[in-house]
């Protein structure tokens, strides 16, 4: 256990998830909502286990709309190309000026393996060891352009300095890719990874490439808990826990928005449910249980799934942020511009630079 | 007394040249290639021009030279769908026209992507079928390394495929939204499930083909909506343009199914003289003393760093066999817009000698001959002439429009956009305003049948 394990500041997060919807607008409004309230971030799923629109790049239609809030897509590792999802994250990155995320996810199911053809469902502990190689080399991909590698020299009609462009060479051990990347390295360095870290085969990879955890919990004590052991497994690979945001994911039911919460649901907590841990109550009752759990160290944030998007999501902004705000636990307004700064999270050096004459 | 309608013309842009563009992004007040805010600027410039569409490249590994990243170009792209994604919500109109590989990604995913964004956009989106060519880019991709490269043949046919299993899968929902099993077997691929994505606006985006070997010829003639050509003289236009619209019938499908549209420059200025010395001007500026030598080193496969720029050229003949450093051919030399190209595809030897002959008649140095052989502007002249000569070639049967590229790029379309496209309106040969909101209906083509 570290000394720093104390409470910082509160982050939020929402998902925009919408069934079957796949023009812009909704999309767009949720987002601009969502920000209105100061959010981190927001997610969008992403899984071709069944319908829905490509993610990254809704988000990317969602950029030009929005100015501070981050944009998390889920991009699967399983059947994509490790090179193209990292220059679709970079891309992305370029686009909101420093606003993206990665959420990475595996396809676990034989009925995806049909879709491509290529290989059989394999089992999710191989498939997550995979997610990490991809985490892994996407962000020695982010780091091949060194900063300023574009010259732009006129003179030498140099247009990159090619010293400071660098090859990857990742072999991992279904794939490898040689670099350097075709996307110069993105404004955030490197984008926000985000990892679900409820399931134990994807914890490993949480502990050591992710920059947020997800941990689907219903309660503090085993939010704490899994908190914990992110921690210290992040410190066990060499990294400072500092560097690691948990958020506690739950979905919510903010339907009945001026009653408290159902009998049942934990003294106002959340129920586990088939789905994942649920809330169902009122606005002001999740501010108090966010405050409670983030006082007590549980958690640095929660990531919100509304049960009915843009109803559960304009309660979340109105009624609980709003609240939050006004008791001086959540921010009021984005004192930076990139993801990295609404999180807390310092950009990272880029490992292949060379910094005062040593290699 | 009935006027018979003129022939219209079709516009699109596509914001990088090949080589020799480094100039325009070095030079230019844009000093980013990779931010957004010069995408957007052009994509609004190209939509104030009433373009049917804005083409975006990608780019699957650095270009190499001699066995180090070539640096005398711009390097470095964003990734196609994600910036036309985002451009979509600046735009209303235009089409949105993605470059992507079909030798390395799969139909299924970007089946998905391209159909989403066409639903993001309203129904704007098109699908640029790329194919690798080179081995190197193999060793970024997963199938670079299990299955290896395949030849020129094996790549047409896979990209091929690749459209046919993308419409089935666009078809396989219903058009009134009902999600249903599809299976495709075939020789590149054997996939079944559902298909994540809704049936696009347009049934299927639009697909474009680039290329002019009998084999690109005869999939553009059975699949493509829109070809990329490289034909710059009108002569070389027509035959293209006849032989490939001839090909059409055997596929059932009529010559106004497909838009021929080659690869264009221009350069305007007040009077014809003005815009030669442009021309000269940014040629000077795009072939650099290192990159004439450079161009050099491609055909003859050597270092030729030690020779001057401003000298003679090289009086040794290329290396032709295994010491040849850099490409065997030299297609890669070629492109529709690049200002090295076209120099033919002849063999390193042939054209060395064509060179030297040239560099000897007109006492050119390395650079001056390199200036003088490759590419040059197609269309040079002021606002009126470059519109006659525009309007000539889509008359007289070269195309039916031009996919521009503006120097210095991307903000150069803006003087295009002022000064030519009033010009071609003036004419009746181009629109007064967008009449549809997709693309399909910019380029008037047929919203396809949904094959159930």
């Amino acid at each position: 256990m570290t000394a720093s394990h104390g409470r910082g500041l509160l982050h939020l997060a929402a998902a925009l998830d919408q069934q079957e919807v796949y023009d812009a607008a909704p999309y767009e409004e949720a987002a601009r909502l969502a920000e209105r309230g100061g959010l981190d971030f927001v997610t969008l799923g992403d899984t071709f286990a069944r319908p829905g629109p490509d993610a990254l790049a809704v988000l990317s239609r969602v950029a030009p709309a929005t100015r501070r809030i981050g944009l998390v897509p889920t991009v699967t590792t399983t059947h994509t190309e490790p090179f193209q999802v990292q220059a679709a994250v970079a891309t992305l990155d370029w686009v909101s000026r420093g606003r993206a995320g990665w959420r990475i996810d595996v396809s676990t199911t034989e009925g995806e393996a049909r879709l491509f053809g290529r290989r059989h469902a394999a089992a999710a502990d191989a498939l997550w060891q995979e997610a990490g190689e991809v985490a892994d080399a996407a962000a020695r991909l982010w780091d091949s352009w060194e900063d300023g590698a574009e010259i732009r020299d006129v003179p030498s009609g140099r247009f990159v300095d090619r010293d400071m462009l660098h090859p990857v060479d990742f072999e991992g051990a279904d794939f490898s890719v040689k670099g350097p990347s075709t996307v110069p390295r993105p404004p955030q360095g490197h984008p926000v990874r985000v990892v679900d870290a409820t399931e134990g085969s994807a914890r490993q990879v949480a502990a050591r490439h992710a920059d947020v955890a997800l941990v689907r919990v219903a309660g503090p004590a085993q939010a704490a808990a899994v908190r914990a052991e992110l921690r210290s497994t992040a410190q066990e690979f060499g990294r400072d826990p500092d560097t690691l945001r948990v958020l506690g994911s739950l979905a919510v039911d903010l339907g009945g928005g001026e009653h408290a919460a159902e009998p049942g649901h934990g003294g106002g907590g959340p129920r586990q449910t088939a789905q994942g841990p649920l809330y169902r109550g009122g606005p002001v009752d999740l501010a108090e249980l966010i405050a409670a759990w983030h006082q007590a160290g549980a958690v640095d944030g929660f990531h919100l799934t509304p049960i009915e998007p843009l109803r559960d999501l304009e309660r979340l902004v109105n009624g609980t942020v709003a609240l939050l705000q006004h008791r001086g636990l959540f921010r009021t307004f984005y004192p930076g511009s990139t993801l990295r700064e609404h999180l807390g999270l310092a950009r990272p050096a880029n490992r292949y630079a060379v910094t005062g004459g040593t290699s | 007394m009935t006027v018979r309608p003129r022939k219209q013309l079709h516009l699109a842009a596509l914001p990088y040249a090949g080589e020799g563009s480094g100039a325009d992004w070095a030079g230019s007040r844009v000093r980013s290639q990779i931010e957004f805010a010069p995408f957007e600027r052009l994509a609004r410039t190209a939509e104030r021009g009433l373009f049917d569409f804005l083409l975006l490249a990608d780019e699957l590994r650095l270009r190499e030279h001699r066995g180090r990243i070539h640096d005398l170009d711009v390097a470095g792209r964003p990734e196609p769908v994600t910036v036309l994604a985002a451009l979509a919500a600046v735009t209303e109109r235009i089409g949105l026209a993605a470059t992507a590989d079909a030798t390395f990604n799969e139909p299924y995913e970007l089946a998905c992507r391209l159909a989403t964004l066409d639903h993001l956009s309203g129904g704007r989106a098109a699908w640029n079928v790329a194919t690798s060519q080179d081995v190197c880019t193999g060793g970024n991709f997963r199938r670079g390394d299990s299955l290896g490269v395949l030849d020129r043949v094996g790549r047409h046919e896979r990209a091929a495929e690749s459209v046919e299993t993308a419409r089935e899968l666009w078809d396989s929902w219903t058009p009134d939204g009902v999600a249903r099993p599809f299976a495709h077997r075939g020789r590149h691929f054997d996939i079944a499930g559902e298909f994540g994505v809704p049936r696009p606006p347009q049934g299927h985006p639009v697909v474009i083909q680039a290329g002019d070997s009998p084999a690109d010829r005869e999939f553009a003639a059975s699949a493509a909506d829109v070809v990329l050509a490289r034909h710059r003289t009108p002569e070389a236009g027509r035959e293209f343009y006849a032989d490939v619209k001839g090909r059409l019938a055997r596929y059932g499908r009529a010559p106004e199914d497909l838009r021929i549209l080659p690869g264009a420059t221009f350069v305007l200025g007040d009077t014809a003289a003005e815009a030669q010395e442009r021309a000269f001007e940014m040629r000077r500026q795009q072939i650099s003393p290192q990159l004439a030598l450079h161009a050099l080193e491609r055909i003859w496969g050597t270092d030729l760093s030690s020779y001057d720029p401003d000298g003679p050229l090289p009086d040794i003949d290329p290396v032709t066999g295994p010491e040849r450093e850099g490409p065997p051919d030299l297609t890669d030399l070629t492109g529709p817009t690049s200002p090295i190209g076209p120099i033919g595809l002849a063999d390193p030897t042939a054209l060395a000698e064509e060179w030297r002959a040239l560099s000897r008649a007109k006492g050119l140095s390395i650079r001056g001959t390199v200036i003088e052989a490759s590419g040059r502007q197609s269309f040079i002249g002021t606002p009126e002439a470059v519109a006659v000569e525009l309007d000539e070639f889509v008359r007289t049967g070269a195309a039916d429009g031009f996919v521009l590229v503006p120097h210095p790029a991307p903000d150069g379309l803006g003087e295009f956009v002022d000064r030519v496209v009033p010009l071609l309106q003036e004419r009746g040969v181009y629109r007064t305003e967008y009449t549809g909101t997709k693309l399909r209906s910019h380029l008037g083509l047929p919203h396809p049948v949904w094959k159930g």
